[in-house]
């Protein structure tokens, strides 16, 4: 009698283990047949309403954003299972160094965490052998989350199968600032080294033009120097919670990006919510790629 | 007998066979369908944004020039509100009229919504209506457009001065033609001391250059010893992009009507934290009701930049 509820336990768990295996081939299914069409390169999320989550269930603050990480792990996976090369997630906004210093330091210790955790021989980082980039201002950052983003940078820097971009203390308009004023010492140091060249050279060239030319910024300078320009610009930006505004996320990489803002709060995100921007990815794609041979 | 039986049983193994692929085939159907349903309402509708838990405080109405029927509050009304005005062609296409025609009703409709906006008290109204990328299009069809925007333009400089309203043209405008150019000119001229009511209308403009030239612009000053490099920051560099020309260069509210969900390297910087609103209409069908929803949408709306509210 006293097996009983061993016994029942024992066989419940081979049974979700069986509907997990069920639900795992289906979903490849599923996704073999999504693959027929072009598949994105590159998908964004902005991972929105983890507070309001814990609020609705009556959690304490920091269970929603631990809640959102399980949704972030399930998401990331979906992609890699479809061949989505690149995934960047908008993990903290320099705007949000200025929320509640108590709310700000467990969402600062949850990250270390986590990026301490991505190291682990069973995440998801080696089952997919995952590329990992930090963007954003990291000086703002504390020095133990810095030191443990620049670890798992150094540690993943030889993966190449998929890439994953996690922006934290990063604003766009602070991306683009920092990549003008890059440009422009960098722009004033190649004069410098073409001066320096033609004034040992015999050659003709008529220094002036040349150094109109060179100093002349032009568009691939500013790009060169995002930090973003590890990766493409985003096919599909996912902004959960049913918000529709871009938050100062990937403002110069989003020009003609999709955007999809499903009304779920970030930790109820599932399978469905990306298929459905898949799919509507596929109806546009067409349309898009005449677009850009007539540029 | 056994004949019989052997029948009975090949019918019975024949109705198995069948009856496991038909509960198989209803079995994937119906996980397709849990898996799908909810992508069958649409991801983002404009009716279904109204649908906010916060409810309309009935006893404050907007009382302006215009008394907006569905009860909106003059103090919550953005100062910029810009416009995505897709789907002039595919309107034209649908009526059975030409791409001119549908050219002209979108630019018929922009003139009735600018005016809409300004009696609603929005200080701004900025429409995209020729991008840098649009260049690529068929060469009657950019000269056609070229020549509307220069004949509306010409034909509403007096309207343009009854209504105080301040026309600013923001692009490269490089490649435009001599004569619009001219009448850019002179209708920038003829408003440029209307303060109340400022229409700027986006021609050969994208987002990306804007903020290449507003970094050529910093680059020149600082040779020039105008700025030093520790004073670039992101105020500075707002203030030399192309929307300098308006009081709020940020737009509030972001409108794209014909249900593409884009932004097409119309603002870029200025749209940091703008509210986005994608109506399925097409343009020159986006009336006085369609915008009050887009404005009812954006009232209902939780801005909280960054932080906590």
């Amino acid at each position: 009698m006293a097996e009983l509820p061993g016994q029942i336990r024992h066989i419940g768990g081979r049974m979700s283990q069986l509907l997990e295996q069920i639900y795992g081939f289906s979903r490849r299914s599923l996704f073999r047949v999504i693959s027929m069409g072009p598949i994105p390169c590159h998908i964004a999320f902005i991972m929105d309403g983890n507070r309001r989550y814990a609020k609705k269930c009556g959690l304490e603050d920091g269970s929603g954003h631990k809640a959102g990480f399980s949704a972030l792990m399930s998401m990331l996976q979906y992609c890699y299972e479809l061949g989505i090369k690149y995934v960047t997630i908008y993990a903290f906004s320099i705007d949000n160094f200025r929320r509640k210093p108590e709310e700000v330091e467990s969402v600062m210790d949850l990250m270390l965490e986590k990026i301490k955790s991505l190291l682990e021989k069973e995440s998801i980082v080696h089952q997919y052998g995952i590329r990992v980039y930090f963007i954003g201002n990291l000086a703002l950052l504390n020095d133990q989350v810095r030191a443990a983003a620049e670890k798992v940078m150094k540690a993943t820097a030889k993966n190449s199968r998929v890439v994953l971009l996690i922006c934290i203390a990063y604003n766009s308009t602070d991306e683009i600032v920092q990549a003008v004023k890059k440009s422009c010492i960098n722009k004033s140091d190649n004069i410098e080294a073409s001066n320096y060249k033609h004034e040992d050279s015999d050659s003709d060239i008529e220094g002036t033009d040349m150094e109109n030319q060179e100093k002349k910024i032009q568009l691939v300078d500013i790009e060169e120097n995002m930090q973003m320009s590890v990766a493409p610009n985003p096919d599909i930006l996912i902004r959960s919670s049913g918000e529709t505004r871009l938050s100062n996320f990937l403002l110069w990489q989003t020009g003609n990006t999709q955007l999809c803002s499903p009304a779920a709060l970030w930790p109820e995100i599932g399978l469905r919510h990306l298929l459905w921007a898949i799919l509507n990815f596929q109806r546009n794609h067409s349309y898009l790629e005449k677009r850009k041979k007539q540029l | 007998m056994i004949f019989i039986h052997s029948i009975i049983h090949a019918k019975h193994l024949q109705f198995f066979t069948l009856s496991t692929m038909l509960s198989l085939l209803c079995f994937l159907l119906s996980l397709l369908f849990l898996l799908l349903l909810p992508c069958l309402r649409p991801c983002f509708s404009a009716k279904g944004s109204l649908k906010d838990k916060k409810k309309i405080d009935k006893g404050t109405y907007v009382v302006g020039e215009e008394e907006p029927p569905k009860g909106l509050r003059r103090e919550l009304m953005p100062r910029h509100v810009a416009v995505i005005m897709d789907g002039n062609r595919r309107w034209a296409k649908q009526a059975g009229l030409l791409t001119s025609q549908g050219y002209e009703a979108g630019a018929k409709r922009l003139i009735e919504f600018a005016e809409l906006c300004f009696k609603l008290g929005i200080n701004t109204v900025s429409a995209f209506a020729f991008s840098t990328e649009n260049w690529g299009r068929h060469k009657i069809e950019v000269k056609c457009l070229m020549y509307l925007f220069q004949r509306y333009l010409k034909s509403k400089i007096q309207f343009f001065q009854s209504k105080e309203i301040r026309v600013s043209v923001i692009g490269n405008l490089a490649k435009i033609p001599e004569s619009l150019l001219g009448i850019i000119t002179e209708i920038e001229d003829a408003t440029k001391s209307y303060k109340k009511k400022h229409l700027i209308l986006a021609i050969d403009y994208s987002g990306r250059f804007d903020i290449l030239r507003a970094c050529k612009s910093i680059v020149k000053k600082s040779e020039q010893g105008l700025i030093r490099e520790e004073d670039v920051d992101e105020t500075l560099f707002e203030r030399e992009l192309q929307t300098k020309c308006t009081e709020f260069p940020s737009p509030d509210l972001l409108i794209r009507t014909s249900g593409e969900q884009r932004i097409s390297n119309f603002f870029l910087w200025q749209l940091a934290y703008t509210e986005l609103f994608f109506s399925p209409v097409l343009w020159p069908d986006f009336d006085k009701d369609k915008l009050l929803d887009a404005l009812a949408s954006y009232q209902h709306r939780e801005r909280r930049f960054g932080c906590r509210v």
